[in-house]
């Protein structure tokens, strides 16, 4: 399953680590944060719980980049 | 500006502010150090903070960290050396942040107005309900359903018109300036402007299938698929700030220690503070945001022109096309058969074509079509009697009272009436008037008004080979090539054997230059994927062809391409020039930090200003002129 979110990210190089974190956190197949539209694309894992990978995402790219916003 | 901004913005007017009245204020000691304190910790604590985490999670050296080095080294030097010099620190800290802002606002206003550009989605649909129009969210709009699109409205789902008609700006989707004039019964694409009639419309697809949301969600994908730019700069990135940082710590231990080496007193703190300057000069921010930048706004100002892109990747691609691929059928010609000559002929040429477009009325053969087509009026049936079509050999008939025969070479041996060929290119039509030859009609497919112009023009753009691929005859392909200067013409080609030649033309190529395949998408996706950048043409509305190909031409004109190409071109140039740019200024300063020409003031309005010059020399790739 796919989904798009918008988010809240000031520079490219955040938004291509966003993008890295992203992917590696459990229950994502792929993803892809578009730094110009300002968009990120999730890709899910069969049945994988949507809301709770979501958190997952925040949490990581909170990390890289306090700044960041996801619009859950 | 947003909330976030502003919040900065006022940071930035208070320090400014405090900063001015201690320049004046008699204040000395301690309190002076804890003003300047205060004044350090309002403009710079999130960058301090985020340094902070960065650390903890592993992830030093980055920009926040470097200006975090650079200003507490610099206030722990002030401070170490009893200068009271506080103010640089803390002003290093302050440009960092006047350019974050500027980038972020600067940025942040370019990206809007590219978005502005390709915001070709309609909001509403209106539909009909109890005799009154509502405006509904064009995604609740289910298939089949009929809507209504007044003067100036958008279209805002694919369908067919069931009442009205109207000229249509197709600009949105294809660049095309010029109306298109549509009555019922047409489809009609979402994305266009209605300019004067009422229409209603049937839907025959759903709003997130039709062509406005495909070619939104292609053009907003397109930045993700990296260039190899983009590629270098992440790479560049992740290699370059530990690179400098051990640069900065080499100058701070290694010049002191070579002076000491020397005989000379080590001069410590002058070149921790020489190290401080070269962290500050070598936030690589400049580089790394005018790069997709720049793709961004190629991508944006090409699809504004029709011609959608699928990726930085493809646009760096086709910057650097020396071999251009055509399919000649619809890419190059039109794709339809018209009369293009009588010749050989005994009676006037009008009268040739008039007895056979009468002859062949009842047939719906794709040249009896032409025939009519020619004839320019609709064939006055009552004056043709016992028509007889022979398939393979042509028509007979009697028009007016006479006999008259329209077919090919075969039909008049058969007649045994004597006949020419002809030398021209194309298919023939013969015809006989009571048994005697009058004169043949030449029918080939046209050439596209701009294929020849087109072709031209890609040569002076530095497309070294063009070559046509097609399934038509020998003399046909040779025909259309001369005419329109190709280098060469591949002719008598099964679909297949389309994607040998095009694997021999890579093969010779030898990897210098890519070869670009242009076809109308039908039947063509196995060269579209097999060629470095495939491109179908004329797409509007089909899918498989939007699908296919990496770059999609809406229009069919083939200047598109010419056009596809020079933003590329533009577009790459600019790339090239910011990074080069920027790379040559920061090597520059750091070089004269590391030697001491440069300070700490110096440093930071060369990462700013270069940072600000990129990105507007990013913002040009947006605009295109003929």
């Amino acid at each position: 399953m796919k989904k798009n979110y918008k988010i809240e990210v000031d520079c490219a190089n955040c938004a291509n680590l966003m993008e890295e974190a992203t992917k590696k956190t459990p229950g994502v197949a792929d993803a892809v944060v578009n730094f110009m539209t300002q968009k990120m694309s999730v890709t899910f894992e069969e049945g994988a719980d949507v809301k709770a990978v979501m958190q997952e995402v925040l949490k990581a790219c909170k990390k890289i980049e306090p700044d960041c916003e996801i619009a859950l | 500006m947003n909330n976030k901004q502003r919040k900065m913005l006022l940071r930035i007017l208070v320090v400014s502010a405090m900063l001015a009245a201690l320049h004046f204020l008699p204040v000395t000691g301690i309190p002076r150090l804890v003003a300047y304190l205060t004044a350090y910790l309002i403009i710079g604590y999130d960058i301090l903070k985020k340094a902070g985490k960065g650390v903890v999670n592993g992830r030093a050296f980055d920009e926040n960290f470097l200006m975090a080095v650079a200003t507490i080294g610099a206030f722990g030097l002030a401070i170490w050396e009893r200068s009271g010099d506080y103010a640089e620190g803390i002003f290093v800290m302050l440009f960092y942040q006047v350019g974050e802002l500027f980038q972020s606002v600067a940025v942040g206003k370019s990206r809007r107005s590219i978005s502005a550009l390709m915001d070709i989605r309609p909001d509403y649909a209106n539909v009909e309900r109890d005799g009154r129009l509502e405006r509904v969210d064009p995604d609740e709009v289910e298939v089949g359903t009929c809507i209504t699109v007044q003067p100036g409205e958008k279209i805002p789902i694919d369908g067919v018109i069931e009442s009205g008609k109207a000229s249509l700006n197709t600009a949105a989707l294809t660049g095309e300036s010029i109306p298109r004039d549509v009555k019922e019964g047409d489809a009609v694409l979402s994305g266009c402007i209605s300019l004067n009639g009422v229409l209603r419309i049937r839907t025959t697809k759903e709003f997130g299938e039709s062509t406005v949301s495909k070619i939104l969600d292609l053009v907003e994908n397109a930045s993700s698929r990296k260039s190899k730019s983009e590629a270098f700069i992440s790479r560049f990135a992740r290699v370059y700030t530990p690179a400098v940082c051990i640069a900065a710590v080499a100058i701070a231990l290694g010049g002191p220690a070579v002076r000491a080496l020397a005989g000379l007193s080590p001069d410590l703190s002058q070149w921790l503070y020489r190290a401080l300057t070269f962290l500050v000069v070598s936030c690589p921010c400049a580089l790394v945001i005018s790069i997709p930048l720049g793709f961004f706004a190629g991508i944006g100002c090409a699809s504004r022109e029709g011609v959608l892109i699928k990726g930085s990747n493809f646009l760096e691609a086709l910057a650097d096309v020396k071999t251009v691929v055509f399919d000649k059928t619809g890419t190059l010609t039109r794709g339809v058969f018209e009369v293009v000559a009588v010749h050989r002929n005994t009676i006037p040429p009008e009268a040739v074509t008039e007895y056979a477009a009468l002859a062949e009325c009842a047939s719906t053969h794709p040249i009896s079509k032409s025939l009519i087509a020619a004839y320019g009026k609709e064939p006055d049936r009552s004056r043709v009697t016992e028509i007889e079509e022979t398939a393979g050999y042509g028509v007979t008939a009697v028009v007016d009272g006479h006999s008259v025969a329209a077919g090919n070479r075969k039909l008049m041996e058969r007649l045994g009436i004597p006949c020419e060929d002809c030398r021209s290119a194309g298919t023939v039509v013969h015809v006989a008037v009571d048994g005697a030859y009058a004169g043949h009609i030449l029918i080939s497919d046209v050439v596209k008004p701009h294929a020849k112009e087109a072709l031209a023009a890609l040569k002076r753009n530095g497309v070294e080979t063009t070559v046509m691929l097609t399934g038509d005859s020998r003399t046909v392909a040779e025909a259309v090539a001369a005419e329109l200067g190709l280098d060469e013409a591949r002719s008598e080609l099964l679909p297949d054997d389309k994607v040998t030649e095009v694997e021999k033309l890579l093969a010779a190529r030898n990897g210098r230059g890519k070869l670009a395949f242009t076809g109308d998408g039908i039947n063509d996706a196995p060269v579209l994927t097999r060629a470095d950048i495939g491109i179908a043409m004329g797409a509007m509305g089909s899918d498989a062809a939007i699908e296919a190909a990496d770059v999609v031409l809406m229009d069919d004109d083939p200047l598109q391409l010419v056009k596809a190409i020079r933003i590329s071109r533009k577009c790459i140039g600019i790339v090239k020039q910011n990074i080069v740019f920027s790379l040559a200024v920061k090597f520059a300063c750091l070089i004269l930090t590391a030697f001491g020409y440069a300070n700490m003031w110096a440093a930071i309005f060369a990462d700013v200003g270069v940072m600000i010059l990129a990105v507007l020399n990013a913002v040009r790739a947006l605009r295109y002129r003929e």
